[in-house]
C-alpha cells in the first residue's frame, strides 16, 4: 500500500493505540494535519505549544501510557522545550512530533527552521530527524518503545516536510522497530542483594523511601506486600504520593523540604533507609553531609546512573522496583518494629498541635483549609493536578491520596504554568474521574490561555486558584532569607471570575472559610468547567521548611502567633 | 585520569551526544578517539576523562543510557594497552640532523618526511613515551604537532566485544487508554 509520509504517521499512531494528540498546526507540519483530518485520531487544538506538551505529560501521568504532542517547526518546536524538560525530569513518557523544513533546506536558515534536535538533546531521552517517508513508521514505533521502557522519558521525532509529502510503501510487518543492539546487563548482583537482605532483617529503625518509580513499575501491590511483610513505615517523595495509601497507618507522609516534621526526623533517626524508585533529589535530602547519618542505605532503582549519584549507599539493586521487591519478599522476616513506630507516633503528636488545621478559626482563609476541605468534600477521590509553589506543597500535605496517579504535579523541574494544561491532558486520560486543577495566581497567569481549550473541548475540569496576590513561594523565601524584601513578588491579577466568564466558564469567588465547602459542592454538581478564585491569606507560609542546603532535621516550624494580614477584598 | 571504552552506532550525531553528555556532567575530556570497527555499523570510542572513579562510573552508566551507545565500560585499572600516535614536525638543518635521528631512534620513532629545514617524526606508544620524545625534541624547535589521542584495549581474555544482533526490543507498548 502506497501512502504519503503524513498518512503513514497517522496510520502508525493509530496502530500504536494513540487516541489523542495535543498540538498546534503550522506550515512545516501541514501535510500531517491534512492526513489527521482523514484519520480517527482526536486532535486537541491547544493555545500554546507549551500547553500541548504539558497536556501530553498530564495524559501520560494519569493514564500510565504515552502522551503525544505535535507542533510545527521553529517557534512551534521551541515552545515545546519547557514541557519536554518537565517530562524529562519526572520520567514521563512523551512522544513529541515536530514538523521540519524540507530536507534540501536543512541548515539554510529557512523560514521557521530551527535545530530542534540539537536544542532538545539534553532534555530528551532520545531525538531524531526523519527525512524519508519510508523511515517514519519504524522511527515512530521506536520512539514509543524508548519513551515508555526502562526509566521513561520524552522522545522527539522531527519530520521534514518533504518526508511528510513523499509517498512510500507502507507495510506494518516490514517496518518494525530496529533498535540498536544494546548490551543486556546482568544487573542482579548477588552480593549486593544478600547484603540488602541482611540489612533489612537486622534493622531496628528502618524507613522506606518511596518514589514515582513504584508507580512507573506498576508495583503498588508488591510494594504494599513488602510494607506489610517487613512492617516498615513509608515516607514518600512528592512524586511518590499515591503509591501507597496516604491514610494507611504505615504511611508517614511526604519527606523533604516541606515534608512533615515527623517524617524528616524519622529519616534522620533511622538506622536503615530503603529507597525504592527515587533518586535522592536535593529537595528530599537537604544537606548531604548530615543526611541520615546513622542509617545504612539500600537503593532499589531501575536507572544505574542514579546509584551513588547523590547519596552513597550500602547496597544497590539495579532493577525494576516491582521485580526487585518480589525477589526480596521471600527473604523478608516480619519484625516487630513497634517501639520505633511508637516513637514516630510521638513525634507526630507534637506536629499535630502545630498544624494549621488545629488552630482556632480566626476568620481568615488559609490555603491549607481550602485544600483540606477539597479533600474532605471529594472524599479524596479526585485527581488533583497542581502547579508549582506554595499551593503545591499544601496540596501534598493536606490532600490525602489513596490511589496511584491521582496527584499530577511537576516535581523535578518545578514548572509554573503546568497545572491548567496538564489537567486537560489528565481529563482526556481519565474522563471518568473528577479532575481538579489546583493552581496559584502566578502559575495560572502563565498558561491561562488554555481555558479556551477547555471550552473548545467541552471539558468538565474544576479549577481552584489559590490566590494570595503574591508569587507565594518566592515571597516566602524573601521573608525567611531576604529580610522580607518582597522584590517582584507582589502580583496583580485580572478579575479571575470575569476572566472565566469571558471564556464562557462559570466563575466563583470565595473569601471566607464558611464559603469553601458550599462553593466546592456547587462546582462539583455542575457537569461543566468551573473556576473558583479562593482569596487566601497573603503572607502565609508553608511549614515546616528545611532551608535549601540545610540539614534535614533543621526545620523552620510554624510560628505560634500566625497571621494578622487579611486577604484583600475583591 | 579514567579510560572508558564505548561501542556506539556509527551514524551522524552520536559523537555530539557523547560530547554533550560529558559537558552536562561537567567532566573534562582529555582525549576522545573514534574509529570504525570490523562491523561498519558500529564505531569504537576511547574516552580519557579527567575525573575520579565515581565520576567515571557515572559517565559509564550515563553513556549506556544513550540509545546509540551499545556498551560503555570503564577499563581504568584493568590490565590494558594504551596507544597514542603523533606526527611531529621538527626544525632540522644539516648540522643537527644526525643528532636528531639518533634521539628519534632511541624512542623508536620513524622519520617519515625530510625537507631542507625540517623533518616529520611518526611515533606511537604510551602517552609518557610520546611526551618524553617531545621533551627532547623541543630544544630543536617543534614546528607542528598532531596527536590522535589514546586508544586502549584490555589484554588477553578480557574481551570487550560489541553486542550482536539487532532486535525489535521489547514488545511495543501502546498508550494505555482509560
Amino acid at each position: 500500500m502506497k501512502l504519503t509520509g503524513a498518512e503513514i504517521l497517522c496510520e502508525t499512531l493509530t496502530r500504536l493505540g494513540v487516541q489523542h494528540i495535543f498540538g498546534y498546526p503550522g506550515g512545516a507540519i501541514l501535510p500531517v494535519y491534512d492526513a489527521l483530518g482523514k484519520s480517527k485520531l482526536h486532535h486537541i487544538l491547544v493555545r500554546h505549544e507549551q500547553g500541548a506538551t504539558h497536556m501530553a505529560d498530564g495524559y501520560a501521568r494519569a493514564s500510565g501510557g504515552v502522551g503525544v504532542a505535535m507542533a510545527t517547526s521553529g517557534p512551534g518546536a521551541t515552545n515545546m522545550v519547557t514541557g519536554i524538560a518537565t517530562a524529562m525530569l519526572d520520567s514521563s513518557p512523551l512522544v513529541c512530533i515536530t514538523g521540519q523544513v524540507s530536507s534540501k533546506l536543512l541548515g539554510s536558515d529557512a523560514f521557521q527552521e530551527v535545530d530542534i534536535t540539537g536544542i532538545t538533546m539534553p532534555i530528551t531521552k532520545y531525538n531524531v530527524v526523519v527525512s524519508r517517508a519510508e523511515d517514519i513508521a519504524r522511527t515512530v514505533r521506536e520512539a514509543f518503545i524508548i519513551a515508555n521502557s526502562g526509566r521513561p522519558g520524552p522522545v522527539l521525532v522531527d519530520i521534514t516536510k518533504d518526508a511528510q509529502q513523499a509517498s512510500a510503501e507502507f507495510d506494518w510487518d516490514a517496518c518494525g522497530p530496529q533498535l540498536p543492539p544494546k548490551r543486556v546487563r546482568n544487573n542482579h548482583d548477588q552480593v549486593e542483594f544478600d547484603r540488602a537482605v541482611e540489612l533489612l532483617n537486622a534493622a531496628k529503625r528502618p524507613v522506606i523511601l518511596a518514589g514515582r518509580g513504584v508507580m512507573l513499575s506498576r508495583a503498588m501491590r508488591t510494594f504494599e506486600q513488602f510494607v506489610r511483610t517487613s512492617n516498615i513505615p513509608v515516607a514518600m517523595t512528592l512524586l511518590g504520593i499515591g503509591c501507597f495509601p496516604a491514610t494507611d497507618p504505615m504511611n508517614l507522609g511526604m519527606m523533604g523540604m516541606h515534608g512533615e516534621a515527623w517524617v524528616n526526623t524519622a529519616i534522620q533517626e533511622a538506622d536503615l533507609l530503603i529507597a525504592v524508585g527515587m533518586r535522592f533529589d536535593d529537595r528530599v535530602t537537604g544537606d548531604l553531609r548530615t543526611y541520615a547519618r546513622s542509617a545504612r542505605k539500600i537503593h532499589i532503582e531501575v536507572d544505574r546512573a542514579e546509584i551513588n549519584k547523590n547519596v552513597v549507599v550500602d547496597a544497590a539493586i539495579v532493577g525494576d522496583a516491582g521485580e526487585t521487591l518480589a525477589l526480596l519478599l521471600p527473604h523478608m522476616q516480619t519484625r516487630d518494629h513497634s517501639a520505633w513506630l511508637a516513637h514516630i507516633k510521638e513525634l507526630k503528636g507534637d506536629s499535630a498541635v502545630r498544624d494549621i488545621q488545629s488552630l482556632p478559626d480566626s476568620g481568615h482563609l488559609y490555603a491549607a483549609h481550602v485544600i483540606n476541605d477539597l479533600w474532605k468534600v471529594t472524599n479524596g477521590g479526585a485527581i488533583v493536578v497542581t502547579d508549582v509553589g506554595q499551593h503545591q506543597m499544601w496540596e501534598a500535605q493536606y490532600y490525602h491520596h489513596n490511589e496511584p496517579h491521582t496527584l499530577v504535579t511537576s516535581g523535578g523541574l518545578g514548572t509554573m504554568g503546568f497545572a491548567l494544561p496538564a489537567a486537560i491532558g489528565t481529563k482526556f486520560a481519565r474522563p471518568d474521574r473528577e479532575v481538579w486543577a489546583v493552581v496559584g495566581d502566578g502559575g495560572f497567569q502563565m498558561t491561562m490561555s488554555e481555558l479556551a481549550t477547555i471550552v473548545q473541548e467541552k471539558l468538565n475540569i474544576k479549577i481552584a486558584i489559590i490566590n494570595n496576590g503574591y508569587l507565594g513561594m518566592v515571597r516566602q523565601w524573601q521573608e525567611f532569607f531576604y529580610d522580607k524584601r518582597y522584590v517582584a513578588t507582589p502580583l496583580i491579577a485580572p478579575d479571575f471570575v470575569a476572566l472565566a466568564n469571558a471564556f464562557g466558564i462559570r466563575g466563583e469567588r470565595v473569601t471566607s472559610r464558611k464559603e469553601v465547602v458550599p462553593t466546592i459542592k456547587a462546582a462539583r454538581s455542575s457537569d461543566q468547567a468551573v473556576l473558583i478564585d479562593f482569596r487566601v491569606e497573603q503572607e502565609d507560609s508553608v511549614y515546616p521548611m528545611v532551608p535549601a542546603g540545610a540539614p534535614l532535621h533543621e526545620m523552620i516550624r510554624r510560628p505560634n502567633n500566625p497571621l494578622v494580614e487579611t486577604a484583600s477584598e475583591p | 585520569m579514567q579510560t572508558i571504552v564505548a561501542y556506539v552506532e556509527n551514524k551522524p550525531g552520536v559523537l555530539n551526544r557523547v560530547a554533550s553528555l560529558t559537558r552536562r556532567l561537567a567532566i573534562n575530556i582529555d582525549s576522545l578517539t573514534v574509529g570504525p570497527t570490523e562491523n561498519e555499523e558500529i564505531a569504537r570510542m576511547t574516552i580519557c576523562a579527567h575525573t575520579d572513579e565515581k565520576g567515571a562510573q557515572r559517565l559509564e552508566a550515563s553513556l549506556e543510557k544513550l540509545v546509540d551507545v551499545l556498551l560503555a565500560e570503564n577499563i581504568s585499572g584493568r590490565s590494558m594497552l594504551e596507544r597514542d600516535l603523533a606526527l611531529i614536525k621538527v626544525a632540522a638543518d644539516q648540522q643537527n640532523r644526525p643528532h636528531l635521528m639518533e634521539l628519534i631512534k632511541v624512542f623508536r620513532g620513524r622519520v617519515v618526511d625530510v625537507a631542507p629545514e625540517s623533518l616529520i617524526v611518526e611515533v606511537s606508544g604510551t602517552v609518557d613515551k610520546i611526551d618524553g620524545l617531545l621533551e627532547v625534541l623541543r630544544p630543536f624547535g617543534v614546528l607542528e604537532m598532531a596527536r590522535t589521542g589514546r586508544i586502549a584495549m584490555t589484554r588477553g581474555n578480557d574481551l570487550l566485544r560489541p553486542p550482536e544482533a539487532r532486535s525489535g526490543g521489547k514488545a511495543e507498548t501502546a498508550p494505555a487508554s482509560s
